[in-house]
C-alpha cells in the first residue's frame, strides 16, 4: 500500500477505475510542477497582482475589547478577489490544469463561492468551465449563479438527492468521469481522492503561512491559538498547516452544528461522525449503521457537508486538533457582532469560527493572542441572514452579546 | 474452480457468450427482485447481477440512482439482501454477484460481510468505487471466503494498470466500454473491438463488457468481441415505466422483462459457433 495516499488510516483514492488514470498523472504532474520555480512564480504573481494577497492580519480591537480577554487577531481572506479563500486553490488548480494540457475546468459549489473562484480562474486562463450547483443551493445563492454566468460559466442545477453541496460533487466526479480526457477537477475543498486533499492544503497553506510572518512582525511571537471553520476544511486546514509542528499554538477547528448536536440536524462530522468512504476518501461523516449517507444541516451552504477531508479525521484522531462545534444561532449572533463590533460582514461559514471565538477568548488573559480566520465575506448571506432575523431580534442579540462583558 | 469460472468455462465449450442481467434489488420491493431473477435465469440469464442500493451512487446514471432510491424507501438494507440471496441460492442454478460500493460493505465489516455472503450463496463481488490500489484489505476476505472480486477495467486503464489489474482479478473482468456512468446510450463506441483485443492480449480470464447495451443488435455486436454481456439500466428502465402496474400484475411486468432479455439472448446466439 503506497501509504503517501493516507493521513494515518484516512484517506485513499475509492474511486471508479476510469479516473484512476487521471489520479495517477495529476500526482505525478502535481509533485513535479509544485517543485519549479517557474510554477510557484507564476503562482505567486497571481496570487499577489491579480488575487490580492497578502491579505492582511488585522488587529480586532473593539471584538478584543468587546469579550475581555485574549487579543483578537482576523486573517482577512474575506479582501481576496472573489471574496473568500477558495480563489488560492482555483488558481492554483487551474494552473497544474493548464500543465496537463487540460482545456475545461469542472467543479462543485455550496454556497456558490468556489464556483465563482473557479469561473474566475478559468475566465483568467481562457478556459471552460463548468459548475455543479445544488438545486437548493441555486435557489439559496442565485446572485453567485448569475456571477458565473457573467464569467462565462456553464451552471448546471443538480436535482437529485439532497439537492446540496454532496449531490453536486457526486454530480460533478459522473460528469469528471465522461470528460476526463480533456477536463480537470477542481475540487473545492481539502475532500476527495488523493492527491486532492494534500494539494489543496499546499494550496491554502498560503493562509497560515503569512499568518506567521504577519503575526510576528506584530507581535514578535506566534499566537495561542488558530480558529477556523470546518465544512470540507480547505481554510483551516490552510491556516493550521504552517504550524503543526509548533506545538504551543493551540488550533481549533469549528464545525456547524445547525440546530443542535443533540438534533441530529447538523454537519458535525467529527464531532459526530462515524468512519467510512465518501467521495473517494476515509474519513469521518455523517451516515446511518448501513452505511449510508445521511444529509447534514447547516444554516451555512458551506458547511451544509456531510464529510471532511481525511487530514482533519487525522488531525482529531491524534489530538493535535480540537475540534467545535457552533450552533446556527450561535453563528448568526457571531455574524451580527462581528458586523456592528467591527465593520466586517463575515460569511456564515466564518462566523462559525467567530462565535467559537468569541466563547474562548473571555477565558483567556490579554497577554494571549488568538487568530481568527475570516474565510469569506458575507454579502451573500445576507438575504439568508435577514430571512432568519427580524429587525426586532437583532437588537436583542446584539444587546446579549454587549451583556457579555458587564456579567463576566 | 468458482461456480462463475465454471460457467464461463461451459458457455465456452458450448460456443456460447453469458447474457448478465443486473436489477436493483429491491426494486421496487425484495418480493419483487427474488421473482425477477428467477424468471430471468429462465429467460437466458448465465449470471445475476444484484445490485445493492446506495445513497451516492457516483458510478451510475440516473435510472439506477432513482431505483436505488426507490429500494432505500423500502429500508432495504445489506441483511435483507443477505437473505433474499439465500432464499435465491435454492431457486435458480447461475452464479449470483453482489454490486455493491464500498461504503456499505466498509460500514458492515471486510470479513463479516464476505463470510456472510459466501454463507448466502453469493458467488462475486463488484465494487465500482474499490479500485485495485485500495482493494488489498478487502480482497485478503474474498479469497478466504471464496468469493470472485471483480474487477473493472475502463477505456481509460493504461497498459501498466491493465497488466497489475489482471494478475489480480479473478472470476472475469468487467470491461466498461464507455467514458461515463452506467445507462442505455443509443450506439456502442466505435473503438469497442479495439478496446477488447487490447485488453484481450493482457489476460485469459472471461471479459464481459458493461455500460449502454438496450438491443439485440448491440448484444450481438459485444457477444462477438466479448465472452458476456452485461445489461443493466434498460431492464430497470421498464420497471420504472411499469411502476404503477407492478403492485396489481407482477407477473405481466416480469413476463415483459424476462422476453425483453430473452430477445437480447437471441440477438447474442446469431453468430454462435458450434
Amino acid at each position: 500500500m503506497n501509504k503517501q495516499r493516507y493521513f494515518g488510516g484516512f484517506g485513499g483514492q475509492f474511486v471508479p477505475e476510469t479516473l484512476m488514470p487521471a489520479l495517477e498523472e495529476l500526482e505525478k504532474v502535481y509533485a513535479q510542477v509544485s517543485q519549479e520555480p517557474e510554477f510557484k512564480e507564476e503562482l505567486a504573481y497571481y496570487l499577489q497582482n491579480y488575487a490580492g494577497r497578502p491579505s492582511p492580519l488585522y488587529y480586532a480591537q473593539r471584538l478584543t475589547e468587546t469579550l475581555g480577554g485574549a487579543r483578537i487577531y482576523l486573517k482577512r481572506e474575506d479582501l481576496n478577489h472573489t471574496g473568500s479563500h477558495k480563489i488560492n486553490n482555483s488558481l492554483g488548480q487551474a494552473l497544474v490544469a493548464r500543465r496537463m494540457g487540460k482545456k475545461k475546468l469542472l467543479a462543485e459549489t455550496g454556497a456558490g463561492q468556489h464556483g465563482v473562484a473557479t469561473a474566475t480562474a478559468a475566465a483568467l486562463l481562457g478556459m471552460k468551465c463548468t459548475v455543479f450547483m445544488g438545486e437548493e443551493d441555486a435557489r439559496r445563492q442565485a446572485l453567485n449563479v448569475f456571477r458565473m454566468r457573467l464569467l462565462g460559466a456553464e451552471v448546471i442545477k443538480v436535482s437529485s438527492g439532497t439537492k446540496t453541496l454532496k449531490d453536486a460533487t457526486n454530480e460533478a466526479l459522473r460528469f469528471w468521469v465522461s470528460t476526463v480526457e480533456d477536463s480537470h477537477y477542481i475540487i473545492g475543498s481539502a475532500v476527495g481522492p488523493h492527491p486532492y486533499p494534500q494539494m489543496v492544503r499546499d494550496l491554502q497553506s498560503v493562509i497560515g503561512e503569512e499568518t506567521k510572518q504577519q503575526i510576528l512582525a506584530q507581535e514578535g511571537r506566534l499566537p495561542d491559538c488558530l480558529i477556523a471553520c470546518v465544512g470540507g476544511g480547505s481554510n483551516s486546514i490552510g491556516l493550521f498547516h504552517p504550524f503543526i509542528q509548533d506545538t504551543g499554538v493551540r488550533m481549533i477547528g469549528v464545525e456547524a452544528a445547525g440546530h443542535g448536536l443533540a438534533t441530529g440536524r447538523h454537519a458535525a462530522s467529527l464531532s459526530k461522525g462515524s468512519k467510512g468512504v465518501l467521495h473517494g476518501a476515509l474519513t469521518y461523516l455523517l451516515q446511518d449503521v448501513n452505511g449510508q449517507i445521511q444529509p447534514a444541516h447547516s444554516i451555512s451552504a458551506g458547511l451544509d457537508y456531510p464529510g471532511v477531508g481525511p487530514e482533519h479525521s487525522f488531525l482529531k484522531d491524534s489530538g493535535r486538533v480540537q475540534y467545535a462545534a457552533v450552533t446556527d444561532q450561535e453563528a448568526l449572533a457571531a455574524f451580527e457582532a462581528l458586523s456592528k463590533l467591527e465593520g466586517i460582514i463575515p460569511a456564515l461559514e466564518s462566523a462559525h469560527a467567530v462565535a467559537s471565538c468569541m466563547k474562548v477568548a473571555p477565558g483567556l488573559t490579554p497577554e494571549q493572542i488568538i487568530v481568527v480566520n475570516i474565510s469569506g465575506r458575507g454579502d451573500k448571506d445576507v438575504e439568508t441572514v435577514s430571512e432568519v432575523l427580524g429587525g426586532e431580534d437583532s437588537e436583542q442579540d446584539f444587546t446579549n452579546l454587549c451583556n457579555l462583558k458587564s456579567q463576566r | 474452480m468458482s461456480r462463475i469460472s465454471q460457467t464461463f468455462a461451459i458457455l465456452k465449450a458450448n460456443g456460447d457468450k453469458a447474457l448478465i442481467p443486473y436489477i436493483s434489488c429491491g426494486d421496487p420491493s425484495l418480493e419483487f427482485t427474488e421473482k425477477l431473477a428467477c424468471s430471468l435465469e429462465k429467460a437466458g440469464a448465465d449470471l445475476l447481477e444484484l445490485g445493492v442500493p446506495y445513497s451516492d451512487p457516483v458510478a451510475d446514471g440516473p435510472t439506477i440512482q432513482k431505483a436505488s432510491q426507490r429500494a432505500l424507501a423500502q429500508g432495504v438494507t445489506l441483511e435483507k439482501i443477505f437473505h433474499l440471496a439465500t432464499r435465491l441460492r435454492t431457486q435458480i442454478k447461475i452464479p449470483q454477484i453482489l454490486m455493491t460500493y464500498y461504503n456499505p460493505i466498509y460500514c458492515y465489516g471486510l470479513e463479516k460481510f464476505a463470510a456472510d455472503a459466501s454463507r448466502a450463496g453469493v458467488d462475486g463481488i463488484i465494487v465500482p468505487d474499490l479500485p485495485l490500489e485500495e482493494a488489498g484489505a478487502f480482497k485478503k476476505y474474498t479469497d478466504a471466503y471464496n468469493l470472485d472480486l471483480i474487477f473493472i477495467v475502463a477505456p481509460t486503464t493504461t497498459a501498466e494498470r491493465l497488466e497489475r489489474i489482471a494478475a489480480a482479478a479473478r472470476g472475469f473482468l468487467y470491461c466498461i466500454s464507455v467514458l461515463g456512468v452506467t445507462g442505455s446510450r443509443g450506439e456502442l463506441p466505435k473503438s469497442l473491438e479495439e478496446f477488447m483485443t487490447g485488453i484481450r492480449s493482457y489476460t485469459e480470464l472471461p471479459l464481459a463488457v458493461g455500460f449502454g447495451v438496450s438491443t439485440p443488435e448491440m448484444a450481438r455486436r459485444v457477444a462477438q468481441t466479448a465472452d458476456g454481456v452485461i445489461v443493466g439500466s434498460s431492464l430497470i428502465e421498464r420497471i420504472e415505466k411499469n411502476m404503477p402496474v407492478i403492485p396489481k400484475e407482477p407477473e405481466k411486468v416480469i413476463g415483459e422483462i424476462s422476453s425483453y432479455l430473452n430477445n437480447l439472448k437471441y440477438g447474442m446466439t446469431l453468430d454462435r459457433k458450434i
